[in-house]
């Protein structure tokens, strides 16, 4: 009798856990399928290769009833500039620190680092546009990749910072002494055999920093602003596709845009997740 | 120094008065005095956290890693003081094997071999590295097994393997002395006896230091046995002499299975 109970109770709360993880993968699907029926149709040839319409070409396509012209590359080129300026100087500097803080775990300067590291990592980003904006755009007297690069890598530093200490730190200490018995240089030990070693973590740290910033939307508007064309100076206001979801969203002319660019945005960072998750299996730490 | 056993080979270390402190004012090697003669196996045993591994680090400087750890005495090999030279140049002087196998996981076998050389920004020519590699995994009986597979990650092979591919990646550098940290105690009783016979062929090319908990390895192998008991050297003499009659109380006991 008390078995049966007990065995009722087990069922019950096996499918309460069914139903609640079903619950949450449900709003997941609900968005993809959003995002793909009602963004496919703009996804085309020139959607990769044009610049965004204009409010005037876009009223003239709705009207005839066909799809919007142009595309969203001067976003994508936009999104690969500033994404990359970022990454050249976020990836070293945070792995450096990176190594710092796995190397010297307990000395003062490391816990203020690691301790700068998370306070940066929650500050809201658009204060980090605000403070990209009176660093940059100000001085320079314009809003530019440069500003909005800035901003990004200020985003990617502490999450680049983190993720090599966690991954230095799951390295066996015989790895390091195995180099150094061997007469290995310090700088050599580093370089040579603790980072490739943990090239996985290292990887998939740096790729998942890049997956988050490239969503970011707030600190560009304040410091790329956007621009309607493809813009490869690092130094005038460019775009950026979460920004021109943004723009889309402002101009009802040219609303059957947003759903396509988020799909692209969504899918990216999906990729961009799902290589990271590979790579992670395939060099994970012995 | 003054010594009861009548030397036949030169010693080619000598610790004289080392003591290793991991936290100040307590001795975890508490002044050891030792000539270590060439081309010879010496044993250093003792029971768990004697400070015979502790000893054994002091001699290529891996003490000097950890800035909490502080050594002092001399320790010479072939008259220099090595406390007063460049620590890596006392590593490649003195290699090194340890408890664990260890190979380097990003490595080939055969980058492994020359990780020594590579390490250390030594530059070698296509036929100096191949002869290196031959010969140095010949030394450890390794050849046969992995010619067919040296671009294969060393993470590939067995324990026993792996542990075989350490000390060829040791003695590719052609070091003076050869230190062991339990190099048998993560393997099974094959691979062991197999690493035993090939230490045996190895001492007639390098002086080995033996650090091991198994007394009966050290007594199947080594020339000259160390006991050190609570950071002290005990008793040094011939294995042989040693493990018939001892002359220190705290060394039979150990050795008839009552300490340790």
């Amino acid at each position: 009798m008390t078995m049966t109970i007990k065995k009722i109770k087990d069922r019950a709360f096996f499918y309460g856990v069914c139903f609640f993880s079903f619950l949450t993968v449900v709003p997941l699907v609900a968005i993809i399928w959003e995002l793909v029926s009602k963004g496919y149709k703009q996804i085309n040839w020139s959607f990769f290769t044009e610049s965004a319409p204009s409010t005037f070409e876009a009223m003239l396509a709705k009207q005839s009833g066909d799809i919007l012209p142009g595309g969203i590359a001067n976003g994508i080129t936009g999104t690969l500039l500033m994404v990359c300026l970022a990454a050249i100087i976020a990836i070293p500097v945070g792995i450096f620190a990176g190594v710092y803080l796995a190397e010297k775990p307990k000395s003062k300067y490391a816990a203020v680092i690691r301790f700068i590291a998370d306070l940066l990592q929650g500050t809201p980003s658009i204060i980090i546009g605000i403070i990209a904006y009176a660093w940059v755009v100000k001085p320079l007297g314009s809003y530019s990749a440069l500003a909005g690069a800035t901003a990004l890598m200020i985003m990617m530093l502490p999450l680049i910072i983190r993720s090599t200490e966690e991954t230095l730190k799951m390295l066996p200490g015989s790895l390091k002494e195995a180099a150094a018995a061997l007469g290995a240089p310090y700088y050599t030990i580093v370089l040579r055999i603790l980072l490739p070693s943990a090239f996985g973590g290292l990887f998939t740290g740096t790729l998942l920093a890049v997956s988050r910033v490239t969503g970011e939307t707030a600190p560009l508007m304040l410091t790329a602003l956007g621009s309607t064309a493809i813009n490869w100076d690092v130094t005038a206001p460019t775009s950026a596709v979460p920004l021109l979801i943004w723009e889309f969203y402002n101009d009802p002319n040219l609303a059957d845009m947003i759903w396509s660019s988020s799909l692209f945005l969504m899918a990216l960072i999906l990729i961009l997740n799902l290589i990271a998750k590979q790579v992670a299996k395939k060099w994970r730490i012995q | 120094m003054e010594n009861p056993i009548i030397e036949t080979n030169t010693p080619i270390l000598r610790l004289n008065n080392v003591s290793v402190s991991y936290t100040p004012g307590k001795n975890a090697v508490n002044n050891v005095s030792v000539d270590i003669e060439e081309n010879r196996i010496t044993a250093i045993m003792g029971p768990s956290g004697c400070g015979k591994s502790t000893l054994l680090r002091a001699i290529n400087r891996m003490h000097d890693l950890y800035p909490n750890i502080k050594t002092t005495g001399e320790i010479y090999l072939r008259g220099e003081n090595i406390m007063e030279m460049d620590a890596m140049t006392v590593r490649r002087k003195a290699g090194m094997v340890f408890q664990r196998p260890n190979p380097f996981p990003t490595m080939s076998i055969a980058e492994n071999v020359l990780a020594g050389y590579k390490l250390n920004g030594l530059r070698l020519s296509r036929g100096e590295k191949d002869e290196i590699i031959e010969s140095s995994l010949r030394d450890v009986g390794l050849w046969d097994e992995v010619k067919d597979t040296l671009n294969k990650r060393g993470s590939f092979l067995s324990g026993g393997q792996q542990q075989r591919l350490c000390i060829a990646r040791a003695v590719a550098l052609k070091p003076e002395v050869l230190l062991m940290d339990e190099p048998t105690s993560a393997l099974d009783p094959i691979a062991t006896k197999r690493i035993e016979s090939l230490l045996l062929e190895l001492k007639k090319q390098f002086t080995i230091i033996i650090v091991t908990h198994n007394m009966s390895q050290a007594a199947r192998i080594s020339h000259k046995s160390m006991f050190m008991y609570l950071g002290e050297l005990v008793e040094y003499d011939y294995t042989k002499k040693m493990f018939t009659s001892p002359t220190d109380k705290r060394t039979e006991s150990y050795l008839s299975g009552k300490i340790g």
